[in-house]
Protein backbone atom coordinates (compact mmCIF):
# COMPACT_ATOMS: atom_id res chain seq x y z
CA UNK A 1 0.00 0.00 0.00
CA UNK A 2 2.76 1.93 0.56
CA UNK A 3 4.04 1.47 -2.86
CA UNK A 4 1.13 2.46 -4.38
CA UNK A 5 0.69 5.65 -1.96
CA UNK A 6 4.08 7.18 -3.31
CA UNK A 7 3.56 6.66 -6.50
CA UNK A 8 0.02 7.93 -6.78
CA UNK A 9 2.10 11.04 -4.98
CA UNK A 10 4.84 11.24 -7.54
CA UNK A 11 2.14 10.90 -10.27
CA UNK A 12 0.29 13.84 -8.88
CA UNK A 13 3.23 15.85 -9.03
CA UNK A 14 4.55 14.83 -12.41
CA UNK A 15 1.25 14.77 -14.13
CA UNK A 16 0.62 18.57 -13.41
CA UNK A 17 4.09 19.70 -14.36
CA UNK A 18 4.43 17.83 -17.52
CA UNK A 19 1.22 19.94 -18.55
CA UNK A 20 2.62 22.50 -17.56
CA UNK A 21 6.00 22.22 -19.41
CA UNK A 22 3.79 21.39 -22.69
CA UNK A 23 2.57 24.19 -22.72
CA UNK A 24 5.97 26.44 -21.87
CA UNK A 25 7.57 24.57 -24.52
CA UNK A 26 5.48 26.44 -26.97
CA UNK A 27 6.27 29.65 -25.85
CA UNK A 28 10.42 29.14 -24.96
CA UNK A 29 9.64 27.54 -29.20
CA UNK A 30 7.81 30.76 -30.38
CA UNK A 31 10.51 32.91 -28.25
CA UNK A 32 13.75 31.02 -29.34
CA UNK A 33 12.75 30.63 -33.49
CA UNK A 34 11.37 34.69 -33.23
CA UNK A 35 15.12 35.18 -31.94
CA UNK A 36 16.49 33.36 -34.52
CA UNK A 37 14.73 35.35 -36.78
CA UNK A 38 15.74 38.54 -35.19
CA UNK A 39 11.79 39.29 -34.11
CA UNK A 40 11.19 39.86 -30.31
CA UNK A 41 8.23 36.94 -30.50
CA UNK A 42 5.32 36.76 -28.10
CA UNK A 43 5.48 39.84 -26.00
CA UNK A 44 2.38 41.62 -25.17
CA UNK A 45 0.76 38.77 -22.95
CA UNK A 46 2.24 39.12 -19.46
CA UNK A 47 5.85 40.09 -18.79
CA UNK A 48 7.85 39.05 -21.99
CA UNK A 49 4.63 37.30 -23.41
CA UNK A 50 5.33 34.70 -20.38
CA UNK A 51 1.74 34.39 -19.98
CA UNK A 52 0.63 33.57 -23.82
CA UNK A 53 0.09 29.35 -23.00
CA UNK A 54 -2.66 30.39 -20.89
CA UNK A 55 -4.35 32.71 -23.40
CA UNK A 56 -3.23 29.98 -26.10
CA UNK A 57 -4.95 27.09 -23.78
CA UNK A 58 -8.29 29.93 -22.59
CA UNK A 59 -8.60 30.33 -26.87
CA UNK A 60 -8.41 26.78 -27.96
CA UNK A 61 -10.87 25.74 -24.68
CA UNK A 62 -13.42 28.17 -25.81
CA UNK A 63 -13.18 27.58 -29.61
CA UNK A 64 -15.92 26.04 -31.55
CA UNK A 65 -15.14 22.16 -31.81
CA UNK A 66 -16.53 22.20 -35.56
CA UNK A 67 -16.97 18.86 -36.67
CA UNK A 68 -16.82 18.41 -41.06
CA UNK A 69 -19.34 16.61 -42.89
CA UNK A 70 -18.81 13.33 -44.03
CA UNK A 71 -15.70 11.90 -41.50
CA UNK A 72 -16.06 9.20 -39.75
CA UNK A 73 -16.90 10.13 -36.17
CA UNK A 74 -15.81 7.57 -33.73
CA UNK A 75 -12.47 7.64 -35.32
CA UNK A 76 -12.30 11.53 -36.03
CA UNK A 77 -12.85 11.53 -31.88
CA UNK A 78 -10.99 8.98 -31.15
CA UNK A 79 -7.39 9.44 -32.83
CA UNK A 80 -6.15 12.66 -31.27
CA UNK A 81 -6.59 11.22 -28.13
CA UNK A 82 -5.02 7.88 -29.06
CA UNK A 83 -1.95 10.31 -30.09
CA UNK A 84 -2.09 11.73 -26.66
CA UNK A 85 -2.08 8.97 -24.72
CA UNK A 86 0.36 7.05 -26.20
CA UNK A 87 3.05 9.61 -25.98
CA UNK A 88 2.02 10.80 -22.37
CA UNK A 89 1.99 7.08 -21.40
CA UNK A 90 5.76 7.03 -22.07
CA UNK A 91 6.72 9.44 -19.69
CA UNK A 92 5.79 6.92 -16.98
CA UNK A 93 9.31 5.12 -17.68
CA UNK A 94 11.61 8.02 -18.04
CA UNK A 95 14.04 7.87 -14.69
CA UNK A 96 14.22 11.88 -13.21
CA UNK A 97 17.49 10.98 -10.79
CA UNK A 98 18.70 8.63 -8.36
CA UNK A 99 17.10 6.60 -5.67
CA UNK A 100 16.62 9.32 -2.76
CA UNK A 101 15.46 9.49 0.93
CA UNK A 102 12.49 11.64 1.36
CA UNK A 103 10.45 11.79 4.89
CA UNK A 104 12.32 8.31 5.73
CA UNK A 105 10.70 7.22 2.48
CA UNK A 106 12.98 5.50 -0.03
CA UNK A 107 12.03 6.46 -3.79
CA UNK A 108 13.00 6.46 -7.16
CA UNK A 109 13.25 10.00 -8.92
CA UNK A 110 10.68 9.20 -11.88
CA UNK A 111 7.14 7.09 -11.86
CA UNK A 112 7.62 3.33 -12.85
CA UNK A 113 11.51 1.73 -12.98
CA UNK A 114 10.47 -1.01 -15.38
CA UNK A 115 13.35 -3.75 -16.58
CA UNK A 116 11.29 -2.74 -19.94
CA UNK A 117 11.54 0.44 -20.05
CA UNK A 118 13.05 1.13 -23.26
CA UNK A 119 11.43 -1.13 -25.00
CA UNK A 120 8.11 0.21 -23.48
CA UNK A 121 9.01 3.82 -24.69
CA UNK A 122 9.61 1.94 -28.54
CA UNK A 123 6.46 0.03 -28.16
CA UNK A 124 4.55 3.74 -27.69
CA UNK A 125 6.64 5.15 -30.13
CA UNK A 126 4.97 2.58 -32.61
CA UNK A 127 1.65 2.97 -30.95
CA UNK A 128 2.09 6.63 -31.56
CA UNK A 129 1.72 6.88 -35.54
CA UNK A 130 -2.25 5.43 -35.14
CA UNK A 131 -3.18 9.22 -33.48
CA UNK A 132 -2.05 10.68 -36.54
CA UNK A 133 -2.70 7.82 -39.36
CA UNK A 134 -6.52 7.85 -37.90
CA UNK A 135 -6.75 11.27 -38.18
CA UNK A 136 -6.03 12.04 -41.32
CA UNK A 137 -7.71 8.70 -42.92
CA UNK A 138 -11.01 9.62 -40.64
CA UNK A 139 -11.25 13.29 -41.53
CA UNK A 140 -12.25 12.87 -45.46
CA UNK A 141 -9.82 15.15 -46.41
CA UNK A 142 -7.73 14.27 -49.37
CA UNK A 143 -4.38 16.64 -47.86
CA UNK A 144 -5.30 14.97 -44.29
CA UNK A 145 -4.96 11.58 -45.50
CA UNK A 146 -1.90 12.30 -47.88
CA UNK A 147 -0.21 13.52 -44.62
CA UNK A 148 -0.80 10.56 -42.80
CA UNK A 149 0.38 8.11 -45.25
CA UNK A 150 3.47 9.80 -45.60
CA UNK A 151 3.30 9.55 -41.12
CA UNK A 152 3.38 6.02 -41.62
CA UNK A 153 5.38 5.40 -43.75
CA UNK A 154 8.02 7.39 -42.35
CA UNK A 155 7.59 5.77 -38.99
CA UNK A 156 8.15 2.34 -39.89
CA UNK A 157 11.14 3.65 -42.13
CA UNK A 158 12.74 5.33 -38.95
CA UNK A 159 12.30 3.07 -36.30
CA UNK A 160 14.57 0.56 -37.53
CA UNK A 161 17.61 2.91 -37.56
CA UNK A 162 16.74 3.99 -34.56
CA UNK A 163 16.01 0.47 -32.46
CA UNK A 164 19.62 -0.04 -34.01
CA UNK A 165 21.60 3.11 -33.21
CA UNK A 166 19.50 2.40 -29.35
CA UNK A 167 21.29 -1.18 -29.49
CA UNK A 168 24.43 0.31 -29.45
CA UNK A 169 24.36 1.58 -25.65
CA UNK A 170 22.44 -1.32 -24.61
CA UNK A 171 25.31 -3.60 -25.41
CA UNK A 172 27.35 -1.70 -23.28
CA UNK A 173 25.17 -1.48 -20.25
CA UNK A 174 23.96 -5.36 -20.52
CA UNK A 175 20.49 -3.74 -19.62
CA UNK A 176 16.89 -2.68 -20.77
CA UNK A 177 16.18 -0.61 -17.67
CA UNK A 178 17.35 2.81 -17.99
CA UNK A 179 17.94 3.71 -14.36
CA UNK A 180 20.81 0.91 -14.95
CA UNK A 181 22.32 1.84 -18.14
CA UNK A 182 22.27 5.68 -16.49
CA UNK A 183 24.18 3.92 -12.97
CA UNK A 184 26.80 2.33 -15.70
CA UNK A 185 27.68 5.81 -17.08
CA UNK A 186 28.64 7.39 -13.85
CA UNK A 187 32.38 8.21 -12.87
CA UNK A 188 35.01 9.77 -14.84
CA UNK A 189 38.16 8.75 -17.27
CA UNK A 190 41.47 10.03 -16.62
CA UNK A 191 39.19 12.16 -13.61
CA UNK A 192 37.78 14.47 -16.21
CA UNK A 193 36.53 12.50 -19.50
CA UNK A 194 32.73 11.71 -18.00
CA UNK A 195 32.17 8.18 -18.48
CA UNK A 196 29.09 8.86 -21.18
CA UNK A 197 28.44 6.39 -23.75
CA UNK A 198 29.10 9.52 -26.13
CA UNK A 199 32.32 9.55 -24.44
CA UNK A 200 34.10 7.09 -23.54
CA UNK A 201 31.51 4.31 -25.46
CA UNK A 202 32.22 6.13 -28.22
CA UNK A 203 29.08 5.99 -29.68
CA UNK A 204 28.78 9.62 -31.29
CA UNK A 205 27.85 8.11 -34.79
CA UNK A 206 25.05 6.24 -33.12
CA UNK A 207 23.76 9.08 -31.04
CA UNK A 208 23.79 11.25 -34.57
CA UNK A 209 21.62 8.32 -36.13
CA UNK A 210 19.70 8.42 -33.39
CA UNK A 211 18.86 12.09 -33.47
CA UNK A 212 18.21 12.11 -36.80
CA UNK A 213 15.67 9.79 -36.20
CA UNK A 214 14.24 11.21 -33.23
CA UNK A 215 13.36 14.59 -35.67
CA UNK A 216 11.51 12.06 -37.67
CA UNK A 217 9.79 9.94 -35.66
CA UNK A 218 8.22 13.65 -34.06
CA UNK A 219 7.60 14.60 -37.05
CA UNK A 220 9.49 17.73 -36.39
CA UNK A 221 11.34 19.94 -38.66
CA UNK A 222 13.73 18.74 -41.77
CA UNK A 223 11.23 15.81 -41.71
CA UNK A 224 7.86 17.42 -40.82
CA UNK A 225 6.27 15.81 -44.15
CA UNK A 226 3.29 14.61 -42.55
CA UNK A 227 2.13 18.46 -42.08
CA UNK A 228 4.00 20.16 -44.73
CA UNK A 229 2.22 23.13 -45.05
CA UNK A 230 2.86 24.38 -48.57
CA UNK A 231 1.97 20.96 -49.84
CA UNK A 232 -0.90 19.69 -47.80
CA UNK A 233 -2.55 22.38 -45.96
CA UNK A 234 -1.67 21.49 -42.79
CA UNK A 235 -1.30 18.20 -43.29
CA UNK A 236 -3.15 15.22 -40.80
CA UNK A 237 -4.88 17.71 -38.71
CA UNK A 238 -6.53 20.16 -41.21
CA UNK A 239 -9.37 19.22 -39.95
CA UNK A 240 -9.07 19.32 -36.43
CA UNK A 241 -10.14 22.65 -34.48
CA UNK A 242 -10.10 24.03 -30.54
CA UNK A 243 -8.87 21.03 -28.17
CA UNK A 244 -8.60 18.13 -30.57
CA UNK A 245 -6.11 20.29 -32.43
CA UNK A 246 -4.27 20.93 -29.42
CA UNK A 247 -4.13 17.20 -28.37
CA UNK A 248 -1.96 16.69 -31.49
CA UNK A 249 0.34 19.50 -30.63
CA UNK A 250 0.83 18.53 -26.82
CA UNK A 251 1.66 15.10 -28.52
CA UNK A 252 3.89 16.03 -30.54
CA UNK A 253 6.17 18.21 -27.69
CA UNK A 254 5.46 15.16 -25.48
CA UNK A 255 7.18 12.78 -27.72
CA UNK A 256 10.32 15.48 -27.79
CA UNK A 257 10.50 15.04 -24.42
CA UNK A 258 10.70 11.55 -24.66
CA UNK A 259 12.93 10.84 -27.46
CA UNK A 260 15.19 13.92 -25.29
CA UNK A 261 14.84 11.76 -22.25
CA UNK A 262 15.90 8.51 -23.79
CA UNK A 263 18.86 10.41 -25.53
CA UNK A 264 20.26 11.37 -22.42
CA UNK A 265 19.50 8.76 -20.58
CA UNK A 266 21.23 6.23 -22.92
CA UNK A 267 23.97 8.14 -24.78
CA UNK A 268 24.56 11.40 -21.87
CA UNK A 269 24.89 9.96 -18.92
CA UNK A 270 21.59 10.74 -17.29
CA UNK A 271 21.65 12.70 -14.29
CA UNK A 272 25.27 11.92 -13.97
CA UNK A 273 26.87 15.62 -14.33
CA UNK A 274 29.39 17.10 -16.51
CA UNK A 275 32.42 17.88 -14.31
CA UNK A 276 34.03 15.80 -11.51
CA UNK A 277 31.83 15.96 -7.69
CA UNK A 278 33.10 18.89 -5.87
CA UNK A 279 32.56 21.35 -8.56
CA UNK A 280 29.43 19.97 -9.88
CA UNK A 281 27.60 20.51 -7.04
CA UNK A 282 28.13 24.38 -7.41
CA UNK A 283 27.12 24.38 -11.28
CA UNK A 284 23.56 24.74 -11.16
CA UNK A 285 24.29 27.72 -8.34
CA UNK A 286 26.63 29.64 -10.35
CA UNK A 287 24.24 29.06 -13.33
CA UNK A 288 21.48 30.55 -11.54
CA UNK A 289 23.36 33.07 -9.62
CA UNK A 290 25.32 34.18 -13.26
CA UNK A 291 21.58 34.76 -14.40
CA UNK A 292 20.63 36.91 -11.79
CA UNK A 293 23.18 38.59 -11.58
CA UNK A 294 23.17 39.47 -15.43
CA UNK A 295 18.92 40.20 -14.91
CA UNK A 296 20.21 42.55 -12.69
CA UNK A 297 23.06 44.24 -14.30
CA UNK A 298 20.52 44.94 -17.39
CA UNK A 299 17.70 46.08 -15.45
CA UNK A 300 19.81 48.92 -14.75
CA UNK A 301 20.17 50.02 -17.89
CA UNK A 302 17.13 48.66 -19.80
CA UNK A 303 16.26 48.16 -23.68
CA UNK A 304 13.03 48.73 -22.73
CA UNK A 305 10.40 50.96 -20.35
CA UNK A 306 9.14 47.44 -18.77
CA UNK A 307 12.24 45.92 -18.34
CA UNK A 308 13.16 48.18 -15.45
CA UNK A 309 10.73 46.47 -13.65
CA UNK A 310 10.30 42.74 -15.00
CA UNK A 311 14.42 41.83 -14.67
CA UNK A 312 14.44 42.39 -10.97
CA UNK A 313 11.85 40.16 -10.58
CA UNK A 314 12.67 37.18 -12.86
CA UNK A 315 16.37 38.13 -10.82
CA UNK A 316 15.21 37.53 -7.65
CA UNK A 317 13.33 33.99 -8.87
CA UNK A 318 16.43 33.19 -10.12
CA UNK A 319 18.46 34.07 -7.07
CA UNK A 320 16.12 32.17 -5.47
CA UNK A 321 16.52 28.95 -7.27
CA UNK A 322 20.61 29.49 -6.81
CA UNK A 323 20.37 29.54 -3.20
CA UNK A 324 17.65 26.21 -3.09
CA UNK A 325 20.46 24.27 -4.66
CA UNK A 326 23.01 25.20 -1.27
CA UNK A 327 20.17 23.73 1.08
CA UNK A 328 21.50 20.65 2.58
CA UNK A 329 19.11 17.72 2.29
CA UNK A 330 16.98 18.95 -1.35
CA UNK A 331 19.99 20.19 -2.70
CA UNK A 332 21.53 16.73 -3.72
CA UNK A 333 18.08 15.69 -5.32
CA UNK A 334 17.67 19.04 -7.13
CA UNK A 335 21.40 18.72 -8.73
CA UNK A 336 20.43 15.58 -10.01
CA UNK A 337 17.31 16.63 -11.33
CA UNK A 338 19.18 19.42 -12.47
CA UNK A 339 21.52 17.64 -14.71
CA UNK A 340 18.90 15.38 -16.24
CA UNK A 341 16.39 18.29 -17.23
CA UNK A 342 19.16 20.59 -17.98
CA UNK A 343 20.43 18.34 -20.24
CA UNK A 344 16.96 17.46 -21.99
CA UNK A 345 16.54 21.29 -22.03
CA UNK A 346 19.11 21.72 -24.33
CA UNK A 347 18.11 18.77 -26.54
CA UNK A 348 14.56 20.12 -26.93
CA UNK A 349 16.45 23.89 -27.72
CA UNK A 350 18.19 21.95 -30.29
CA UNK A 351 15.14 20.66 -31.97
CA UNK A 352 14.03 24.15 -32.16
CA UNK A 353 16.89 25.69 -32.89
CA UNK A 354 17.32 23.20 -36.21
CA UNK A 355 13.69 24.11 -36.64
CA UNK A 356 14.54 27.62 -36.99
CA UNK A 357 17.52 26.97 -39.54
CA UNK A 358 17.05 24.16 -41.71
CA UNK A 359 14.20 23.91 -44.96
CA UNK A 360 11.88 20.53 -45.02
CA UNK A 361 13.15 17.89 -47.25
CA UNK A 362 11.44 16.09 -50.05
CA UNK A 363 10.06 13.09 -49.69
CA UNK A 364 12.04 11.21 -51.65
CA UNK A 365 14.74 12.56 -50.03
CA UNK A 366 13.58 11.67 -46.52
CA UNK A 367 13.08 7.98 -47.19
CA UNK A 368 16.39 7.75 -49.42
CA UNK A 369 18.42 8.75 -45.72
CA UNK A 370 16.75 6.22 -43.68
CA UNK A 371 16.89 2.88 -45.56
CA UNK A 372 20.51 4.08 -48.16
CA UNK A 373 22.48 6.44 -45.63
CA UNK A 374 20.98 5.70 -41.75
CA UNK A 375 20.32 1.90 -41.94
CA UNK A 376 23.76 0.57 -43.10
CA UNK A 377 25.40 3.18 -41.21
CA UNK A 378 23.29 2.52 -37.70
CA UNK A 379 23.88 -1.70 -38.40
CA UNK A 380 27.86 -1.18 -38.59
CA UNK A 381 27.51 0.94 -35.51
CA UNK A 382 26.26 -1.58 -33.97
CA UNK A 383 28.54 -4.69 -35.21
CA UNK A 384 31.81 -2.49 -34.58
CA UNK A 385 30.07 -1.51 -30.71
CA UNK A 386 29.22 -5.40 -30.41
CA UNK A 387 33.33 -6.36 -31.29
CA UNK A 388 34.59 -3.21 -28.89
CA UNK A 389 32.06 -4.91 -26.09
CA UNK A 390 33.36 -8.49 -26.63
CA UNK A 391 37.42 -7.49 -26.79
CA UNK A 392 37.72 -4.69 -24.08
CA UNK A 393 34.76 -4.85 -21.90
CA UNK A 394 34.08 -2.02 -20.58
CA UNK B 1 -5.74 -7.41 -7.97
CA UNK B 2 -4.28 -9.81 -10.45
CA UNK B 3 -7.35 -11.58 -11.26
CA UNK B 4 -9.39 -8.57 -11.39
CA UNK B 5 -7.41 -7.28 -14.46
CA UNK B 6 -6.94 -10.60 -16.07
CA UNK B 7 -10.51 -11.02 -16.42
CA UNK B 8 -11.00 -6.99 -17.28
CA UNK B 9 -8.09 -8.18 -19.82
CA UNK B 10 -9.06 -11.20 -21.13
CA UNK B 11 -12.78 -9.68 -21.73
CA UNK B 12 -11.38 -6.54 -23.30
CA UNK B 13 -9.77 -9.09 -26.16
CA UNK B 14 -12.49 -11.59 -26.54
CA UNK B 15 -14.94 -8.36 -27.33
CA UNK B 16 -12.18 -6.89 -29.41
CA UNK B 17 -11.67 -10.04 -30.80
CA UNK B 18 -15.26 -10.39 -31.80
CA UNK B 19 -15.61 -7.15 -32.95
CA UNK B 20 -13.20 -7.56 -35.52
CA UNK B 21 -14.86 -10.81 -36.95
CA UNK B 22 -18.16 -8.45 -36.88
CA UNK B 23 -17.03 -4.61 -38.04
CA UNK B 24 -17.82 -4.68 -41.80
CA UNK B 25 -15.18 -1.59 -42.36
CA UNK B 26 -11.15 -3.05 -42.85
CA UNK B 27 -10.27 -0.11 -40.59
CA UNK B 28 -12.13 -1.25 -37.52
CA UNK B 29 -11.51 -4.27 -37.88
CA UNK B 30 -7.69 -3.85 -38.47
CA UNK B 31 -8.02 -1.00 -34.73
CA UNK B 32 -10.06 -4.38 -32.80
CA UNK B 33 -6.99 -6.46 -33.85
CA UNK B 34 -4.82 -3.80 -32.12
CA UNK B 35 -6.55 -3.96 -29.02
CA UNK B 36 -6.66 -8.07 -28.76
CA UNK B 37 -2.56 -7.53 -29.76
CA UNK B 38 -2.56 -4.88 -26.34
CA UNK B 39 -5.16 -7.05 -24.39
CA UNK B 40 -3.01 -10.25 -24.65
CA UNK B 41 0.19 -7.87 -24.22
CA UNK B 42 -1.19 -7.35 -20.46
CA UNK B 43 -1.77 -10.81 -19.76
CA UNK B 44 1.81 -11.57 -21.08
CA UNK B 45 3.28 -9.23 -18.23
CA UNK B 46 0.53 -10.29 -15.69
CA UNK B 47 2.69 -13.81 -16.08
CA UNK B 48 5.65 -12.97 -16.02
CA UNK B 49 6.88 -12.65 -19.68
CA UNK B 50 7.61 -9.07 -19.71
CA UNK B 51 9.96 -9.48 -22.96
CA UNK B 52 6.93 -10.94 -24.95
CA UNK B 53 4.66 -8.57 -23.65
CA UNK B 54 7.18 -5.63 -24.81
CA UNK B 55 8.11 -7.48 -28.08
CA UNK B 56 4.15 -7.85 -28.49
CA UNK B 57 4.15 -4.12 -28.43
CA UNK B 58 6.81 -3.17 -30.56
CA UNK B 59 5.93 -5.71 -33.48
CA UNK B 60 2.70 -6.60 -33.69
CA UNK B 61 0.56 -3.29 -32.57
CA UNK B 62 3.61 -1.17 -33.42
CA UNK B 63 4.98 -2.20 -37.19
CA UNK B 64 3.10 -5.02 -38.49
CA UNK B 65 -0.41 -3.26 -37.97
CA UNK B 66 0.90 0.15 -38.42
CA UNK B 67 1.93 -1.70 -42.05
CA UNK B 68 -1.62 -3.40 -42.22
CA UNK B 69 -3.28 0.67 -41.67
CA UNK B 70 -1.59 1.64 -44.19
CA UNK B 71 -2.38 -0.63 -46.95
CA UNK B 72 -6.15 -0.38 -45.91
CA UNK B 73 -5.72 2.94 -46.28
CA UNK B 74 -3.70 2.80 -49.58
CA UNK B 75 -6.39 0.83 -51.34
CA UNK B 76 -8.66 3.03 -49.70
CA UNK B 77 -10.84 0.11 -48.98
CA UNK B 78 -14.45 0.71 -47.77
CA UNK B 79 -17.15 -1.06 -46.02
CA UNK B 80 -18.09 -4.41 -46.60
CA UNK B 81 -21.65 -5.41 -48.23
CA UNK B 82 -22.99 -8.68 -47.83
CA UNK B 83 -24.09 -10.15 -50.54
CA UNK B 84 -26.74 -12.79 -48.93
CA UNK B 85 -25.29 -15.17 -51.94
CA UNK B 86 -23.27 -18.34 -49.76
CA UNK B 87 -26.07 -19.67 -49.21
CA UNK B 88 -24.54 -23.37 -47.67
CA UNK B 89 -22.21 -20.84 -45.45
CA UNK B 90 -25.04 -19.11 -44.42
CA UNK B 91 -26.92 -22.20 -42.82
CA UNK B 92 -23.97 -24.57 -42.08
CA UNK B 93 -21.57 -21.62 -40.72
CA UNK B 94 -22.32 -21.43 -37.43
CA UNK B 95 -22.77 -25.15 -36.70
CA UNK B 96 -19.57 -26.17 -38.35
CA UNK B 97 -17.74 -23.07 -36.31
CA UNK B 98 -19.40 -24.77 -33.11
CA UNK B 99 -17.73 -28.10 -34.27
CA UNK B 100 -14.04 -27.20 -34.56
CA UNK B 101 -14.08 -25.06 -31.67
CA UNK B 102 -14.99 -28.28 -29.61
CA UNK B 103 -12.64 -30.24 -31.30
CA UNK B 104 -10.21 -28.20 -31.02
CA UNK B 105 -10.94 -27.15 -26.89
CA UNK B 106 -10.93 -31.31 -26.53
CA UNK B 107 -8.06 -31.93 -28.26
CA UNK B 108 -5.93 -28.77 -26.45
CA UNK B 109 -7.70 -30.46 -22.81
CA UNK B 110 -6.59 -34.10 -23.51
CA UNK B 111 -2.93 -33.10 -24.93
CA UNK B 112 -2.07 -30.58 -21.97
CA UNK B 113 -4.17 -32.80 -18.88
CA UNK B 114 -0.86 -33.28 -16.81
CA UNK B 115 -0.04 -29.31 -17.35
CA UNK B 116 -0.41 -27.62 -13.79
CA UNK B 117 -2.65 -24.32 -13.72
CA UNK B 118 -0.85 -21.26 -13.53
CA UNK B 119 -0.68 -18.95 -10.96
CA UNK B 120 0.27 -15.42 -11.27
CA UNK B 121 3.81 -13.84 -10.18
CA UNK B 122 5.12 -17.46 -10.11
CA UNK B 123 6.70 -17.23 -13.42
CA UNK B 124 9.93 -14.54 -12.89
CA UNK B 125 11.89 -15.84 -16.36
CA UNK B 126 10.55 -13.99 -18.44
CA UNK B 127 13.20 -10.73 -18.56
CA UNK B 128 15.09 -9.39 -21.32
CA UNK B 129 18.23 -11.20 -19.92
CA UNK B 130 16.45 -14.49 -19.34
CA UNK B 131 14.90 -14.94 -22.58
CA UNK B 132 17.96 -14.15 -24.21
CA UNK B 133 20.07 -16.24 -22.91
CA UNK B 134 17.51 -19.36 -23.35
CA UNK B 135 17.32 -18.00 -26.76
CA UNK B 136 20.95 -17.94 -27.54
CA UNK B 137 22.24 -21.44 -25.56
CA UNK B 138 19.11 -23.80 -25.53
CA UNK B 139 17.18 -23.09 -28.45
CA UNK B 140 19.97 -21.35 -30.42
CA UNK B 141 19.66 -23.99 -33.72
CA UNK B 142 16.07 -22.94 -33.93
CA UNK B 143 16.56 -19.75 -33.91
CA UNK B 144 19.43 -19.25 -36.47
CA UNK B 145 17.02 -21.27 -38.94
CA UNK B 146 14.59 -19.13 -38.28
CA UNK B 147 16.78 -16.30 -38.93
CA UNK B 148 17.41 -18.32 -42.68
CA UNK B 149 14.08 -18.77 -43.51
CA UNK B 150 13.07 -14.80 -42.75
CA UNK B 151 16.50 -13.87 -45.23
CA UNK B 152 15.02 -16.02 -47.92
CA UNK B 153 11.35 -14.96 -47.57
CA UNK B 154 13.19 -11.44 -47.59
CA UNK B 155 15.65 -12.48 -50.87
CA UNK B 156 12.35 -14.18 -52.53
CA UNK B 157 10.04 -11.24 -52.23
CA UNK B 158 12.91 -8.77 -53.73
CA UNK B 159 12.95 -11.41 -56.12
CA UNK B 160 9.28 -11.15 -56.98
CA UNK B 161 9.04 -6.95 -56.50
CA UNK B 162 11.97 -6.68 -58.93
CA UNK B 163 10.06 -8.57 -61.81
CA UNK B 164 6.97 -6.78 -61.62
CA UNK B 165 9.04 -3.35 -62.16
CA UNK B 166 10.80 -4.99 -65.12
Amino acid sequence: MDYLLVSIIKTLIIAPLLLATLAYIVWVERKVIAHVQLRVGPYFVGPHGLLQPIADAIKLLTKEDFIPSGVNHFFYWAAPWMGLMFSVTGIAVIPLGPQVEILGVKTNLGLADINIGLLWILGLAGMGVYGIALAGWSSNNKYALLGAMRSSAQMISYELPMALALAAPLLMSNSLNLREVINTQSGFVFGFVPNWNLFTGFQIVGFVVYMICAFAETNRIPFDLPEAENELVAGFHSEYSSMKFAAFFMAEYCNMIIVCSVATALYLGGWNPIVPEPIAQFVPTILFGGAAALLFFHAMNPGRPTDRFSFPVFGVIMAGLALLFLIPVIGPILNSLFWFLGKVGFLLFFFIWVRATLPRFRYDQLMKIAWLFLFPVALANLLLTAFGVTFFQK
Amino acid sequence: MDLVLFLTFALISVACALNMALQRHPVSSALSLIGVMVSLAVLYVLLGAEFIAAAQLVVYSGAIMVLFIFVIMLLNAGAERLTKKAGTAHFLGFPLLVILLALSSWVITNATSAAKPVKFGAFTGGGPREVGWELFTRYVLPFEVTSILILIAIAGAYRLANKEME
